[in-house]
């Protein structure tokens, strides 16, 4: 009976920024997703061919790279599940010391910039690696190669389980424990219990987490390009089509782009249908009690939780020590100095920095105010207008990073509206790629928020702007600021759409590390990735201390 | 107590709706609802979940668009008036306190948007702080406070901007049984020594009689009846009245004639007289004979309707007995526990009415047979349900 069904509508402010908002969509979003259709079935003459799509799956040198792709990415996720699942089941369900540590450690990870995780494990495993090294020369043992399909699957699934974890955790929180007495009062106790109540009724979020971890690997775009090597997948292609080093297409990035979105894009569907299957929602009157760990049980629990999130994150702890090793090119000599740290200097350091946190801010600014209005367009005003807002504002959500980056280019390269190599598309790119995240937490958020709260509001003399101003915003602040923090860590790690739209001017951080990376200045890389890491860490740490509970974190 | 908090000093608001029509996309929910509310009164909307209640109030205090009609505040006609404007303290049911605000902020909120003396507002907060009793929760956020403080506050906020108008929406129905008994006496006390003409809804007939001076019971977007407790109890409207409000045992019966005199027959065969039947009414046609619990008295003797005691229940105060009629019918019967022991079940007994209490209906139940009825409802329904106004659709679009 709350709805506020109207027949007769006056014209209100809003309207303008319903008009304000398509305006902005069509021109950044519809119209360089056009840009990119266009490019890849007309030819440079003008002709209509379907010449590129023909050539990509005729051809198994390139088609082989969906597959690829899909194969790394379903295992990825299903080892994400097998590993993040049990985790978050210990640590929800029983008393783990240090279990508060471990759930910002294994954050940190999953938070790190895309490639560093790969980078460190190059450094270690790689083909001059230490311990390749060690067992080389004390055991005459050759070690398997990290490079390729397991290479990227260990790097992939220890940067993702957290994702899982987090996910989990929270459904679990949200279990009542009456259900969990009512199964055993029923005789279903132990590993039965654990399948047939607590997995069934964590399906939801286990659908949720497969999804982000999905589309996460198979975007990602760092992991496979310094790792994958002769394994090659679909964001690597795209981007050495576009701007490698020989024979670019710019044609055929565009036609491999369309068919990973239609991949991303079916897979989001295929999640959602599987979802319609749960729709039930839990909330939990009696949380559960969290049991202690005994014998050998629970020395393994600290074994596996306590072991993974040291994999997960050791390795970047190697990058920060090598940061501080003397180092001459590539080559590490030994003794300690910050000569790293001065070659960056030299090398863009303090652009880099500037240019980092300038765009993260003006985004995350930008991020924010448009989640606010939005999820107010579509929660209190569900018009068919505002609902295609919300319809084209989770478009960049099945979008890889690098695509949304051609796409920009495609659109904004020449006049009338040259922004190529401007802060305007850098911050256009991180904008768009992080909206959907912000919008999805704004939503939520207001959607738990009674309109009576605001009808008490106006009633009260207040105005619709005032209300809006006063109460609305207010109240939504914090489901947003949780979201906002990550969303900066996010922004300041950007990678793959920032690789093709960067220059030497709107060089970022992370763009720094992959450069130094990429020319084989491994102490310059371990540098700028220190600083990296430095930064999200204590993002990620001011924000744990502000925030109440670390049950609001939402990836 | 200060002046500006009693009821001396404001001028009292009369509402009156004339025509109001409430259309969902292409359901009417309510089509031509009229209603009077005098100046000072508290006054009721009592009905089953779904009859418009409060949608009816939404459209007094201007969140609900009104489709069709008159609604005027005094002479004022408030229609396109904004709901910022309409001068209305309104709590609702979830009490709908800013979370981010303390108690104090809350309270003060309504008289920062208007034209209130800055250096008044805080004495102004004050006074109704005290009238409420919160006054030394002022600093608290609302997440610290107990649904029961929560109400106050809400009350409190809403009375600070002196309205003309005090709505309020279900506003106990959050609240465990034993407060909302304690609250809604206090809401009672407060509108008397605060005198706001006052609309509030709820779907509990009891809560509704406690603190109202009238009562409009409405079903299916149709007021049916628009009494005093008193009289909504005593000579309800319809069979629909009479049966939401109260318990009522429904018994088929045949009017006649006989010198002069109403004769009702009764199921078993049992003859009552009814002495304050409507004039025009008094002629041969079949009737429904509505008798509440204690209008129903045990007899030992041979007069009176035969029935079996089915199964009896013994509350302290009263005892209820379940009996069927020897035609078939189920009936409740209410008695004041004696010092006896009680009937058991099984025992033969006989039923006498209270022909000066129990109410006749004409066959459909729409009318009430008997002098007595004040019903102050304009809209006077067709049917006893109403129901003939409404679709399926348009029920379910209310709910």
């Amino acid at each position: 009976m709350t709805a506020m069904t109207e027949t007769k509508r006056k014209f209100e402010v809003w309207d303008i920024i319903t008009w304000g908002f398509l305006a902005l969509f069509v021109l950044f979003l519809v119209y360089p997703m056009y840009g990119i259709l266009r490019q890849s079935v007309f030819a440079a003459d003008g002709s209509f061919t379907l010449e590129q799509f023909n050539k990509f799956f005729s051809t198994p040198y390139y088609s082989s790279t969906i597959i690829n792709s899909f194969e790394v990415t379903i295992a990825v996720t299903a080892v994400t599940l097998l590993l993040g699942i049990p985790f978050a089941y210990f640590y929800s369900f029983y008393q783990l010391r240090g279990g508060k540590f471990l759930f910002v450690v294994s954050i940190l990870c999953c938070m790190s910039a895309p490639f560093i995780g790969a980078y460190s494990w190059i450094m270690l495993l790689g083909r001059n690696g230490v311990i390749t090294v060690f067992f080389r020369d004390v055991f005459g043992i050759r070690l398997p190669s990290i490079y390729g399909f397991g290479g990227i699957l260990m790097v992939q699934a220890l940067k993702f389980f957290p994702l899982v974890f987090v996910y989990m955790n929270g459904a679990f929180k949200s279990i009542d424990n009456t259900l969990l007495e009512a199964s055993e009062n029923m005789g279903c106790t132990g590993v039965n219990r654990f399948f047939s109540v607590i997995m069934q009724l964590s399906m939801p979020t286990i659908l949720a987490a497969s999804l982000l971890v999905f589309m996460r690997a198979f975007a990602d775009f760092g992991t496979p390009l310094l790792i994958g090597e002769g394994y090659r997948t679909f964001p690597v292609e795209i981007y050495n089509q576009y701007l490698g080093e020989v024979g670019t297409n710019h044609n055929f990035a565009a036609a491999i782009s369309v068919i990973a979105i239609v991949v991303t894009a079916a897979v989001f569907f295929v999640q959602k249908w599987a979802t319609m299957k749960y729709n039930f929602s839990i909330s939990a009157l009696h949380p559960v009690q969290k049991r202690k760990m005994k014998g050998i049980g629970g020395a393994l629990m600290y074994l596996f939780c306590y072991g993974l999130t040291a994999l997960a994150f050791l390795p970047q702890l190697y990058i920060v020590y090598l940061s501080f090793r003397n180092c001459d090119g590539a080559v590490f000599k030994p003794g300690y100095s910050l000569v790293n740290y001065q070659y960056a200097m030299r090398r863009l350091l303090v652009r880099s920095i500037n240019n980092t946190l300038i765009f993260g801010v003006v985004s995350l600014a930008l991020i924010i105010l448009f989640a606010i209005l939005i999820a107010y367009l579509v929660v209190r005003r569900p018009r068919p207008l505002n609902n295609l807002i919300d319809t084209l504002s989770m478009l960049p959500y099945i979008m890889p990073g690098s695509i949304i980056g051609i796409a920009l280019v495609i659109a904004f390269g020449s006049q009338p509206l040259a922004l190529t190599g401007t802060m305007t598309i850098m911050v256009l790119a991180l904008v768009i790629r992080r909206m959907p995240y912000t919008i999805r937490s704004a939503t939520a958020t207001l959607q738990g928020i009674p309109i009576s709260t605001e009808e008490a509001s106006i009633s009260l003399g207040a105005g619709k702007l005032k209300t809006f101003l006063t109460v609305t915003t207010p109240m939504m602040a914090n489901g947003i600021l949780s979201g906002a923090v990550l969303s900066w860590v996010a922004i300041v790690t950007e990678l793959s759409s920032a690789i093709i739209l960067y220059n030497n001017r709107t060089i970022t951080l992370t763009m720094s590390t992959y450069a130094a990376i990429s020319r084989g200045n491994d102490g310059l890389a371990c540098a700028f990735a220190t600083i990296l890491t430095a930064l999200t860490t204590v993002s990620l740490i001011l924000y744990l201390a502000i925030s109440k509970s670390e049950d609001d974190i939402k990836l | 107590m200060s002046n500006s908090a009693s009821r001396r000093d404001r001028p009292e608001v009369v509402i009156n709706i004339h025509d109001a029509v409430k259309k969902y996309g292409g359901n009417t929910v309510i089509s031509g609802l009229s209603l009077h509310i005098n100046g000072g009164e508290f006054f009721t909307l009592l009905g089953p979940s779904g009859c418009g209640k409060t949608t009816l109030l939404r459209m007094i205090a201007g969140f609900n668009t009104i489709e069709g009609g008159d609604f005027f505040f005094n002479d004022t006609r408030i229609n396109d008036l904004d709901p910022a404007k309409r001068n209305i303290g309104m709590v609702f049911q979830n009490y709908a306190i800013f979370p981010h605000m303390n108690v104090r902020k809350n309270v003060e909120f309504g008289l920062k948007n208007r034209n209130f003396e800055r250096s008044k507002i805080h004495d102004q907060a004050d006074r109704f702080l005290k009238l409420m009793q919160i006054d030394q929760l002022a600093d608290r956020m609302p997440a610290q406070l107990s649904g029961g403080q929560q109400q106050r506050v809400a009350l409190a906020r809403a009375l600070c901007i002196e309205p003309q108008v005090l709505l309020m929406d279900e506003p106990l129905s959050n609240l465990d049984a034993k407060l909302r008994v304690e609250m809604r006496t206090a809401i009672k006390e407060i509108q008397n020594h605060v005198g706001i003409t006052t609309v509030y809804v709820t779907h509990d007939q009891e809560e509704a009689m406690a603190v109202s001076d009238r009562i409009a019971v409405m079903n299916a977007g149709v007021i049916q009846h628009v009494g005093t407790p008193k009289n909504i109890y005593q000579r309800p409207a319809n069979v629909f009245v009479a049966t939401f409000i109260g318990r009522s045992n429904m018994m088929e019966g045949t009017l006649r004639v006989e010198a002069g005199r109403a004769v009702v027959e009764l199921p078993t065969g049992y003859q009552a007289v009814f002495n304050n039947v409507l004039p025009e009414e008094l002629k041969g046609q079949k009737v429904k004979v509505c008798v509440r619990p204690e209008e129903l008295l045990l007899e030992n003797g041979d007069e009176g309707l035969k029935a079996v005691v089915d199964d009896c229940v013994f509350l302290g105060l009263n005892t209820h007995y379940f009996i069927h009629l020897i035609s078939g019918e189920k009936v409740e019967v209410i008695q004041e526990s004696t010092i006896d022991s009680i009937i058991e079940p099984g025992t033969e007994v006989r039923l006498r009415l209270n022909t000066d209490k129990a109410n006749l209906f004409c066959e459909d139940g729409s009318r009430n047979l008997l002098a007595g009825v004040k019903n102050d409802a304009q809209d006077v329904p067709a049917t006893a349900q109403g129901g003939v106004r409404l679709s399926a659709a348009g029920l379910a679009s209310l709910s």
